[in-house]
């Protein structure tokens, strides 16, 4: 059989990758976060010092050549903790966002696609949880079940799916009467087919920029709950922790409060831009070239 | 006396793709009391043009390449912003295509129109607010709005269309400008509207003889009213004259195609096939929709299909035809299954459909399909063309991964497109392109019966005459029956056999297509077809006069 | 307009209750809290407690009654400070941590609207780069970051501003609110940005140049309202941001509202404090976003209408 011989076409994904790849601030963030992301998952094998080594009769000292962040007062390397706080502070992020998106998607999908009285009941009960002071309930819980690391990430995720499904669900309902959406229906495609291979892959793209900025979103959460000593406890650490400990000595020693700060904000910064990049990239009204 | 010469005007949009030539080399002028018409498709540049008289262009990425504009000897190209201003309050006045987005959704009506004179630049001339207010409800009675007292303090969504740019109107002409831009004021509304409102910018512009510059893709619209006419096309001007002189004697290449894709008259197939045999029967349809903000009872429903009763027999192309919200989409649909209905049937080749399960609805479907209006929407923008053609194949079972490829190749060439897109997305195709492809869909499961709605509204004059010559030619190759349903007149008596006319959900009249348009019966049939704006001036121009 | 308020005021109710309800049983539920046998309290405390609560009582029978005093407002004895009330400690601390939260909202309203709008009339020029460019700083330094930050420097090294107490020395407020507002501002910059470049494309625009009307007054008049939609809407979330926020900055400051109290509660457990104010939060969260909502109808004329038009 001979085959045609066809012109190359250009998908969205490759126009968005192109119209990405021109934004300077964008790409810098995503090179932060990749390098970000290994640095974490090597962390046990390429922190120069042991998480748990002391050395008492240091003490505190500023940056030098064998401790290149200072050391606490402890004697305990920051580079090291920053770097297994960092660990932890991700892995919150990532995962909390997941359970939100996982949550998320499939209530605003399906409030989004079959309407109606269901759609009302859904989104009457998100509007409800809306209204609710998040903050306090993660607190109440943090106090009431004490800091268990798995409760913290299920509780974060608990709060950010809301918007995740109001957007999944808007974005689904204007799919919805789209006219390629009517024609799907009068080939007589079945519900799921039509939701697996017209609606889903028009949906990705708000979906995956509002996860590139969840993801900074909860770190904060994070940060916060745990500067205020309700999140994440000792022995583990995490940067909002470290930034906890730092603000208590910051006046003799500042680097205990700025390495650490700075770890927070450029990991969030690299994020932002890269959701701001990514939705610039994915909006149809803006050209490629 | 010309109030206006444009000369040498040359507009480049500076965008990342290179440099597009808007406007190149454009030179026309107007005389007061004078209505220029400037017609072209999308692209040609006319509106370009006159927005840049009036400083309206998004400044990068467009830019005033050369050229001089002189309003009274005053070049408009080169004053300075205050100046601008001054002409924009005194001198000239624009009147927009869609006046619902162009009236601020947040402020009353009796504002906006009081703005130009509270605020005018010439301190002399600046009135208090109960004044402006007279002069506007004076206005507003002179463009025809009930009650204008009461109106004046109403905000925009509270108008209909037609009435809206009514008060478009009176807001370009609050200041009393000597020249009027009209751009594309009647594309959005209604044809007896349309009719309506060309009347009244005629009248208006001979009682305060002001000069128009009124600006159209559709020639019919500007024959009656217009005195001069010039052709646009990809930025440059390919034909100047009076009205008269272009349409009766023009020599231009483009004027003529243009003149030509217009429809006309009626147009008969030789070889087509008619029986009496019904292929689509509705019974006392009626689809009705929970009316969300209504508050008596009568309005608990919007009743999109009140009781509509029609037949189509195999080979037939039927017209059904109605304005904004007469329920032509919806009894498309309803006929389709797509839309719920409410009471009464459809059949189809003798088989009741209304009430079957999407189970027991899947063999007929791929015998009736449907081609929608817009060539943006009614393809998945992330599919490309060949999975968007097979899948009707595939899903339905009438090819396998081996015989797919040959069946496309035959589509596309059907469908006249060449087998090298086959790969690519639907936003690298041209509108019409992608009206080929969404046809492609329809026809790929070798469907008896095809519902067209409104194919080719969205598409300029010159493709929708090679859209609708494409669908002709398919219909009589493969035998098909359709539904053709279109707002506008000419198109259906140049495609369809017979006519169905709704308005408000339900039938006014029907008939054989030639006898409706010799001998209408109904009121509203008879409004319809007088308002039609034929690419005729001598005739346009006395039923004007008649209005 | 009234009875569409009341008629949202009626739905929050059931709300409240919700959050009542989940907040009474989480608390019973807690190991080692007051309700169940704890050493280290005061015996008049304890005593206090039982007849408050009457912890002899079936369950059910505790929280209905709970639930009738906290109606007529009366959240208590708190746990940790014998001797006081729960009513007394928020009467104490609210009207600080509103006057915090409400000169945090003025810095963020003013300074994220006027860069906002500033960053739309130039879009991708300097006087849209280097605002949005601070914005961007703002919302990725969180307050418990630039709040000691803003100690170091005005406090510590240049000795400018105090760092502590509310109302003790004269511009002791400074620093607590501009740390607790700069976030919002960051986040309403660019919100403002965001809609008013999209009401500026919109044809209404056009249409007001086209009628000859100063930049300004197009603006003002004309933009401003559709594009400040999504600031309206961001308010209520706002609110109970701040609220949150006040945590931090309270702790940060030494300041005694009702945020500290609420993490001091926390960490000591005081747990009829943590319950009341809980309520007592969330009642103002739940108001204040009725309020914001009853804004975003009230500005949007078609929505106006139909809101009149249904009763």
């Amino acid at each position: 059989m001979n085959s045609i011989e066809t012109d190359k076409g250009s998908s969205l994904w490759k126009d968005a990758w192109i119209k990405l790849s021109k934004n300077r601030l964008a790409l810098v963030g995503l090179g932060l976060l990749v390098i970000l992301i290994v640095t974490s998952l090597l962390t046990p094998l390429i922190a120069p010092y042991g998480y748990e080594a002391q050395n008492l009769d240091m003490g505190a000292t500023a940056p030098s050549l064998q401790h290149w962040l200072g050391t606490d007062i402890f004697g305990r390397d920051m580079l090291t903790r920053i770097m297994y706080g960092g660990r932890v502070s991700l892995m919150v992020g990532f995962i909390a966002t997941a359970v939100a998106l996982v949550i998320g998607i499939l209530w605003g999908a399906t409030a989004g696609f079959f309407g109606g009285r269901l759609d009302a009941i859904m989104m009457r009960i998100v509007d409800v949880l809306y209204a609710l002071p998040f903050m306090i309930f993660i607190i109440l819980l943090m106090v009431v079940f004490g800091r268990n690391i798995l409760l913290l990430f299920f509780a974060i995720g608990a709060v950010e799916w809301l918007t995740m499904a109001r957007i999944v669900r808007s974005q689904v309902m204007a799919l919805r009467n789209q006219e390629f959406v009517e024609a799907a229906s009068s080939l007589g495609l079945s519900q799921w087919t039509i939701i697996r291979r017209h609606i889903i892959p028009n949906t990705l793209g708000p979906v995956i920029v509002y996860t590139t900025l969840t993801i900074p979103s909860v770190m904060l959460l994070e940060a916060f709950l745990s500067f205020l000593g309700l999140g994440i406890q000792p022995p583990q650490s995490s940067w909002g922790l470290l930034i906890n400990y730092g603000v208590e000595t910051m006046e003799e020693y500042p680097w205990l409060l700025i390495f650490p700060g700075l770890a927070l904000s450029l990991t969030l910064f690299a994020l932002n831009f890269l959701g701001d990049g990514l939705r610039d990239a994915l909006d149809p009204r803006t050209s490629k070239d | 006396m010309a109030i206006l010469e444009v000369d040498g005007l040359k507009v480049y949009f500076h965008t990342r793709n290179g440099v597009v030539k808007a406007v190149d080399d454009v030179s026309f002028s107007v005389d007061s009391g004078e209505t220029l018409a400037i017609v072209g498709e999308s692209g040609s540049g006319k509106s370009v043009t006159c927005y840049s008289l009036l400083d309206l262009l998004p400044k990068p990425p467009a830019k005033i390449e050369g050229g001089t504009a002189l309003f009274n000897g005053k070049d408009l190209l080169t004053c300075t912003a205050d100046e601008m201003r001054h002409h924009r309050c005194n001198d000239i006045a624009v009147i927009f295509q869609d006046p619902m987005t162009s009236l601020n959704p947040f402020l009353t009506i009796g504002e906006q129109l009081i703005e130009p004179l509270i605020y005018h630049p010439d301190k002399s001339k600046i009135e208090t607010r109960s004044r402006a207010k007279e002069k506007a409800v004076k206005l507003l009675d002179e463009v025809g709005i009930i009650d204008p007292h009461t109106r004046f303090n109403c905000y925009p969504h509270e108008f209909s269309g037609g009435m809206r740019q009514r008060v478009m109107i009176a807001m370009a002409l609050i200041t009393e400008p000597k020249l009027l831009i009209c751009d594309e004021p009647t594309t959005a509304l209604d044809v007896t509207i349309q009719a309506q409102i060309l009347e009244l910018i005629k009248k208006l512009q001979e009682t305060r003889n002001v000069a128009v510059i009124f600006i159209s893709h559709d020639l019919g619209v500007v024959a009656g009213i217009a005195d001069k006419i010039i052709v646009m096309c990809e930025g440059t001007i390919r034909e100047t004259g009076d009205t008269d002189a272009v349409f009766y004697h023009s020599s231009n290449d483009y004027t003529k195609k243009l003149l030509d894709a217009i429809p006309e008259g009626a147009k008969v197939l030789p070889n087509r096939v008619t029986s009496n045999e019904p292929l689509v029967e509705v019974s006392n349809l009626k689809t009705f929709f929970k009316n969300e903000s209504g508050k008596n009872d009568d309005d608990r429903y919007i009743k999109a299909v009140n009781n509509v009763s029609l037949t189509i027999p195999r080979g037939e192309i039927l017209g059904l035809v109605g304005e904004s919200g007469s329920g032509k989409s919806t009894l498309g649909r309803s006929i389709l299954q797509l839309a719920p209905t409410t009471q009464g049937s459809v059949k189809f080749e003798g088989k009741t459909l209304t009430g079957l399960s999407s189970s027991e609805l899947f063999p007929w479907r791929r015998k009736m399909q449907m081609i929608f209006q817009d060539p943006y929407a009614s393809l998945n923008p992330r599919m490309t063309v060949f999975e968007t053609l097979s899948e009707p194949l595939l899903y339905h079972k009438l090819a396998t991964k081996k015989t797919i490829a040959s069946q496309i190749k035959q589509l596309m060439d059907d469908v006249g497109l060449s087998q090298g897109q086959l790969k690519k997305y639907p936003h690298e195709f041209s509108g019409g392109q992608r009206q080929r492809i969404a046809i492609g869909r329809a026809i790929a499961t070798k469907p008896e019966f095809i519902i067209a709605d409104e194919p080719v509204s969205a598409l300029d004059v010159t493709i929708q005459a090679q859209i609708l010559d494409l669908i002709l030619d398919l219909v009589e190759r493969h035998n098909l029956t359709m539904m053709f349903i279109s707002h506008d007149l000419s198109v259906v008596r140049y495609i369809c056999d017979r006519v169905v006319i709704m308005q408000h959900g339900v039938v006014v009249e029907e008939g054989d297509t030639e006898m409706l348009w010799a001998n209408p019966q109904q009121l509203y049939t008879k409004d319809l077809l007088a308002a039609i704006p034929l690419a005729d001036p001598i005739s346009e121009r006395s039923r004007i006069a008649e209005a | 307009m009234y009875r569409f308020a009341l008629g949202r005021l009626a739905q929050a109710i059931p709300v409240l209750l919700i959050v009542i309800t989940v907040t009474f049983f989480l608390i019973h539920s807690a190991p080692g809290g007051p309700f169940s046998a704890d050493k280290a309290v005061p015996p008049e405390v304890i005593k206090a407690l039982e007849e408050q609560y009457n912890l002899n009582q079936p369950i059910w029978q505790q929280y209905l009654s709970y639930l009738g005093d906290v109606i007529q407002g009366d959240f208590g004895p708190s746990f940790k400070y014998s001797g006081r009330n729960v009513n007394e400690l928020i009467a104490a601390g609210l009207p600080i941590t509103a006057e915090l939260a409400f000169y945090a909202m003025l810095v963020a309203l003013s300074v994220g609207i006027f860069a906002g709008v500033g960053a739309a009339m130039r879009p991708n020029t300097a006087q849209d780069y280097i605002p949005m460019t601070g914005a961007m700083i703002g919302i990725c330094m969180p307050s418990f970051l630039l709040g000691p930050l803003l100690v170091l420097v005005f406090g510590i090294y240049l000795d400018w501003l105090p760092v502590s107490g509310w109302g003790d020395i004269p511009g002791d407020k400074i620093l607590p609110s501009i740390t607790l507002g700069t976030g919002y501002a960051a986040y309403i910059a660019r919100l403002s940005r965001g809609g008013m470049l999209e009401v500026l494309s919109q044809d209404y625009i056009r249409t007001a140049r086209a009628k000859g009307l100063r930049e300004p007054i197009i603006i003002i008049k004309h933009a401003l309202r559709g594009g400040l939609i999504p600031v309206v809407a961001f308010l209520g979330p706002a609110f109970a941001g701040l609220l949150s926020g006040s945590f931090v900055v309270e702790t940060i400051f030494q300041i005694p509202g009702l945020g500290r109290f609420y993490v001091q509660a926390a960490f000591n457990r005081d747990y009829t404090l943590i319950l009341g104010m809980t309520i007592f939060l969330s009642t103002l969260i739940i108001l204040f976003n009725l309020l914001s909502d009853m804004l975003a109808i009230w500005l949007n004329p078609k929505l106006r209408q139909e809101i009149k038009g249904a009763n």
